[in-house]
């Protein structure tokens, strides 16, 4: 089972290849480890030595060193806020190091403007920041420097041919180089935002977490094009936190922590876990917490709830004091049906019973009066409201019980605030601070702050670890099972099959706006929650 | 990045009296004893109870709008149609004093097809989600057509004696009906915006709209009050200027609301939502207020008192960034 | 399947069809050729100016002052016509070019140097460019006995069979619409408008983009200065007042989405055109003319209702991908 989703926890090494009958795999000579020249004998394309970069208060690089070597893809590693988006920041032009040199194939190079880093064939791959939906295929390869006719004007005709030409010998002649960008799919995105890197012959390729929205089927096909990068001898940075991922196409490592390199080489000869040591500083052995499950009767019974167009006939049950685990890929539906439950989305059938009786929530409101919350899986964009301190954050859904007859009173809500956030062991000055001034791990920790001071019988937490460091992981996993105790029931819907096989004490797999399976978590196997996520064949 | 430690977390760092010393208010109330002084020395007339009474007609009408302006432009949204509102709403009541109403039934058209009108551009903006400033330059152009179509080159006059008291009337000695209104709509919205929870989700609303909304914060239904609220003050505000001027013309309040939205900006609200107070509101009123009574004793016309307002808009909110920018770079 | 866009431009282009073909089922006289030119040329100086407007609205900015500056620069120009008659007209248009540009720039300067939204700009300029008319000719009118007979003469010139006035809408469009298809910096102002962030990558100066989108809607509004007073032969502190919502509301019509991004040069000229259709069909079919507004702002609304419609989002049909 060699697909990208599964077991994380396999120390170093390549999976071993398999044949899951997804004939679209194409197995290439990456699979078996395969010689690579020693450190010196090819000249790296870029380095970057000695690079540091202070912001207000913070030391975000100090002295940090880099080599991206041509035809090899070098991984970066680190937890959230190591350094890894300034590192690619100072790439790209958008931030000047304060020290430090930058040589590109041997010669001192300065990046004043992300035009000077195009110039130098330096392109980040990332298609939320390098594309545009309703500019044409064509033209989102060729922004920036599209074919000119004689009198200095854009050369549609020759724009469209030549954007044909890149995409087929990316093997994407399915895209028509017309259609506006809107009308295509993340993978095909992914593909025109490559095509974009060949057509500005770019020599240095940023990927920064370039698989986090793509199916498993689409990474593979991702990779494919990593290999064509390579064989192109492009120089490839790969951000990601996922250790399969690298293990599978990077050739070098670099680890980040702090704001400090902390350790570089080949991948060949090293081991996850000997990575995850260099990241965290320590071993980290017991991620999950243990616990005693005491699992009452059930609370929240939802049945055939549909949904026009994303998704139908879910029907599964919550009991007093479980953690119910909803895995799935990407895009299966989860968060959707999550939402309905709170409140934010309309169903066109269906019901949901809370403690037998039948709730039909039309807003978020109703869904916390009624006890259920729903911890967003976005957390800039639905979570925390930046420009406001943290206690008016936490305070927000519980609004009515800290003011009385609608007139606010501070000494209730600062009361509120403390209680939770300390129980989650926030780190903060004062309470009074902007909530975008923390990290964002302890920005989560008022996420969940904010609803649970509202005191809910089922909570929904949606990728409730997602892009947090691992400290703040832990201290939230502890917290879940904190809660549980307590005897609250909790959702948790999850990507990261770690995640979902050591916390839940039953499995829902949502494939496709349905569900697949339900599972009790004694011994799960992790490959069978793959193949019934992706829908092959048992 | 915060490095602090410890597990108990203090309400606050700053003392709220040292926030206060260095806010945008205090600003504003520099430069409005500024241009007072100003005011006093360039004219022999300024003070004078009478002319210091006078002077607050000129911001006292276009204030109250302000005040739910404000608190609209807080949540992210804006209604540039609020002086087409006040040029309906004083036609109907033109036509209802054609039909020979009385004064309690004049008031209540005018507040009342304020409050429908704030409620049409409501529906607009939330129910159907469109952006509020393409609706409300449409309502804008609506409103006021609506207005001349009735009116055409036309005037209502002959309103009765006691409905010149609302904008002429005096409650005691120079202290005229327009300025309590003011001072009481004021100290109402400062509660509003600032007390009640009501207010915070405005604030809310403002900053993130779909984290509010996640939080259980009824978006839509907030923003509909809102737009309610500030029709509702155009009317009273239609209410006051018709009183005041005893005529209605359908051109009556023509650039209102370009007006309204500088003292609220002055007044030092985010025009991108978020963040302002009252407190600012009714200082920036005050402001606008002072300069263009000032300018009118020393017979400077309207259209040049204009230039002054533009650049006291601009030079207000530029002064502060390039105040920082030099602080950074000297840093 | 070409673009939505182009779609919306065909909807509005039928929409003035009918529109005129209704009118004319009653009034046939209103549906001749030559009634219908002069309805294009009588708004001609609408769309050259909802062509800048455009501009601006597509890097998500808006320029409420361009009113007042073609009232400023068509003062400017009328009073140095009547002092110096003897001063050629086409020095003149430069000059009303070059005054509209200077002050488009004062409004890019604040918002690309300083950061200061543009609403909240251009609101500054709007009064204080009118306040400035007022300023430079003391209140006074340039009437038609003072200026020059070139001066009044240019627009009016016919040729192949259309005014002068005619023909600069009909450049306008031609060069907007080539500016914005076949040049790199017309593409940045869609990229800018859609994008920003992936803008800076791509290396276009957002920024500045804005501030050169603000040059262009002050070029046009300074020659519209010219165009305005030479065809209304009267140059007052009162022209144009409240003209900057004609201009937005052209755009609106013409599906210029206010979020930026979204807009063509065609989409802008009809929705200027659509204008047009109703303000000179009212005498025709006999309302009075106090409807004009209302009628406006409905088109507008229900332009915003309709453009919202295609523009909405669709969301991510998990079911329907699953069965296809």
């Amino acid at each position: 089972m060699s697909s990208p989703l599964a077991l994380p926890f396999q120390t170093g090494g390549h999976p071993a290849a398999d044949s899951t009958g997804s004939s679209h795999m194409i197995h290439t000579s990456v699979e078996s480890p395969k010689p690579l020249p020693a450190g010196g004998e090819i000249t790296p394309l870029l380095t970057l030595s000695g690079i540091s970069k202070n912001f207000p208060g913070v030391r975000a690089l100090s002295g940090v060193s880099l080599s991206l070597y041509p035809g090899q893809v070098t991984a970066l590693i680190g937890e959230n806020g190591a350094g890894k988006s300034t590192l690619v920041k100072i790439l790209t032009g958008i931030y000047q190091p304060d020290e430090g040199e930058i040589r590109i194939g041997g010669q001192p190079a300065k990046l004043p403007t992300a035009h000077a880093a195009f110039e130098q064939g330096i392109t980040a791959i990332h298609q939320e920041t390098v594309l545009f939906d309703h500019l044409t295929v064509a033209e989102n390869i060729f922004l920036g420097h599209a074919p000119r006719t004689r009198f200095g004007m854009i050369d549609w005709r020759t724009m469209r041919a030549n954007a044909k030409e890149v995409l087929e010998t990316l093997g994407a002649g399915h895209i028509d180089a017309d259609a506006p960008l809107s009308d295509l799919g993340i993978a095909n995105k992914h593909l025109v935002a490559i095509a974009r890197a060949m057509s500005i012959d770019a020599r240095i390729v940023i990927m920064d977490e370039p698989t986090a929205a793509l199916s498993a089927k689409e990474i593979e096909e991702l990779f494919l094009l990593i290999e064509f990068l390579k064989s192109q001898k492009k120089a490839i940075l790969f951000i990601s936190h996922k250790f399969d991922e690298i293990f599978r196409i990077a050739d070098r490592y670099t680890v980040f922590r702090d704001g400090q390199m902390v350790g570089e080489g080949r991948l060949a000869g090293t081991t996850q876990n000997a990575l995850v040591r260099m990241m965290v500083g320590r071993a980290v052995d017991h991620i999950f917490p243990e616990r005693q499950p005491k699992i009452g009767g059930p609370l929240l019974a939802v049945s055939g709830l549909s949904h026009p167009t994303e998704f139908d006939d879910i029907s599964f049950e919550l009991r007093q004091g479980e953690i119910l685990g909803f895995y799935g890929l990407v895009g299966a539906g989860r968060s959707e049906v999550m939402q309905a439950i709170a409140g934010m989305t309309r169903t066109s059938r269906g019901t949901i019973m809370l403690r037998g009786q039948e709730i039909a929530p039309r807003s978020a409101a109703d869904a916390i009066s009624a006890g259920i919350v729903y911890v967003p899986e976005e957390r800039g964009r639905q979570g925390v409201v930046i420009g406001m301190p943290i206690f008016q954050n936490v305070s927000l859904p519980s609004l009515k019980r800290t003011s009385k007859s609608g007139v606010l009173r501070l000494a209730e809500e600062f009361r509120l605030a403390r209680t939770y956030t300390e129980r989650l062991d926030l780190r903060a000055s004062s309470l009074s601070q902007d909530v975008g001034t923390l990290s964002g791990g302890n920005q989560q920790k008022v996420v969940i702050a904010k609803w649970l001071a509202t005191k809910p019988k089922v909570i929904i937490l949606d990728e409730p670890t997602k892009g947090i460091d691992i400290g703040s992981k832990a201290a939230v996993h502890g917290f879940m099972a904190e809660l549980v105790a307590e005897g609250l029931s909790v959702i948790m819907v999850s990507s990261e099959l770690p995640e979902i096989l050591g916390m839940s004490d039953r499995v829902v797999v949502m494939r496709e706006g349905r569900i697949a399976a339900i599972r009790e978590n004694d011994g799960l196997d992790a490959e069978m929650l793959v193949r019934l996520a992706a829908g092959i064949a048992q | 990045m915060t490095t602090d430690t410890a597990r108990h977390i203090p309400d606050r760092l700053d003392s709220p009296f040292r926030s206060a010393v260095f806010s945008w208010e205090m600003l504003l109330v520099l430069v409005a004893i500024a241009i007072f002084v100003i005011n006093s020395i360039a004219s022999p007339y300024f003070l004078n109870a009478w002319s210091l009474s006078d002077l607050t007609f000129n911001f006292t009408e276009k204030g109250l709008i302000a005040l739910a302006m404000a608190m609209l432009i807080i949540a992210g949204e804006i209604d540039l149609s609020v002086a087409a509102i006040i040029a309906l709403a004083s036609t109907l009541m033109g036509m209802a004093l054609q039909a020979e109403a009385d004064t309690p039934t004049l008031v209540l058209i005018g507040v009342g097809v304020g409050l429908l009108c704030g409620a049409f551009n409501g529906v607009l903006v939330t129910r159907l989600g469109l952006p509020s400033i393409v609706v409300t330059i449409g309502t804008m152009s609506l409103f006021r057509g609506v207005a001349y179509i009735i009116l055409g080159d036309q005037a209502y006059k002959g309103y009765p004696e006691s409905f010149a008291f609302f904008g002429q009337g005096y409650v005691g000695w120079v202290i005229s009906f327009e300025l309590v209104l003011f001072l009481v709509a004021a100290l109402v919205f400062w509660f509003l915006l600032h007390r009640t929870s009501f207010g915070r989700t405005v604030f809310a609303i403002g900053n993130n709209p779909i984290a509010a909304a996640f939080s259980g914060v009824r978006v839509e239904r907030v923003k509909f009050i809102l737009f309610c609220l500030t029709g509702l003050m155009s009317g009273i505000a239609a209410v006051l200027i018709t009183s005041r001027l005893g005529s209605t013309r359908p051109s009556i309040a023509q650039g209102y609301e370009l007006e309204v939205i500088t003292m609220v900006v002055l007044g030092g609200v985010n025009i991108l939502g978020g963040a302002g107070s009252i407190l600012g509101v009714v200082l920036a009123a005050v402001i606008m207020g002072l300069v263009t009574f000032g300018l009118g004793l020393m017979n400077v016309p309207g259209i040049v008192m204009s230039i002054f307002i533009g650049l006291l808009l601009i030079v207000v909110i530029a002064l502060p960034i390039i105040w920082n920018r030099l602080r950074e770079r000297s840093a | 399947m070409k673009t939505l866009a182009k779609h919306r431009e065909i909807w509005l282009l039928a929409a003035i069809v009918l529109l005129i073909a209704i009118i004319a089922l009653r009034f046939p006289v209103f549906a001749r050729p030559g009634n219908l030119l002069n309805v294009f040329n009588d708004y001609s100086i609408l769309i050259i100016l909802a062509l800048g407007q455009m501009v601006v609205i597509l890097t998500r900015s808006i320029d409420l002052s361009m009113a007042s500056n073609l009232a400023f620069t068509g003062m400017a120009v009328a009073m140095t016509n009547a002092a110096f008659p003897e001063i050629p007209v086409v020095f003149l248009i430069l000059m009303a070019m070059a005054i509209g540009t200077a002050l488009g720039a004062f409004n890019g300067v604040l918002v690309w140097k300083l950061g200061i939204p543009p609403i909240v700009v251009t609101l500054g300029t709007l009064t204080i460019f009118r306040g400035a008319t007022f300023v430079l000719s003391g209140g006074a009118w340039v009437n038609a006995d003072q200026m020059s007979q070139g001066f009044i003469a240019l627009p009016r010139i016919v040729f192949l069979g259309l005014p002068v006035l005619s023909w600069s809408a009909i450049t306008a469009i031609a060069l907007f619409h080539l500016l914005m298809t076949r040049t790199a910096f017309g593409r940045s102002i869609y990229a800018v408008g859609i994008n920003p962030t992936a803008s800076v990558y791509a290396g276009i100066d957002v920024g500045r983009t804005k501030f050169l989108a603000f040059c262009l809607s002050g070029l046009v509004a300074g020659l519209c200065g010219y165009l305005w007073i030479s065809r209304y032969v009267i140059a007052s502190v009162e022209v144009a007042n409240g003209y900057e919502l004609s201009i937005i509301a052209a755009c609106v019509i013409g599906g210029v989405s206010i979020a930026g991004g979204i807009g063509t040069v065609a989409g802008a000229a009809l929705g200027a055109l659509f204008l047009g259709i109703i303000g000179s069909s009212l005498p025709v079919i006999n309302i009075s003319p106090f409807w004009q507004l209302a009628i406006s702002g409905s088109a507008i609304i229900l332009a915003v209702v309709l453009n919202a419609r295609g523009e909405r989002r669709q969301g991510r049909i998990i079911l329907r991908r699953a069965e296809a």
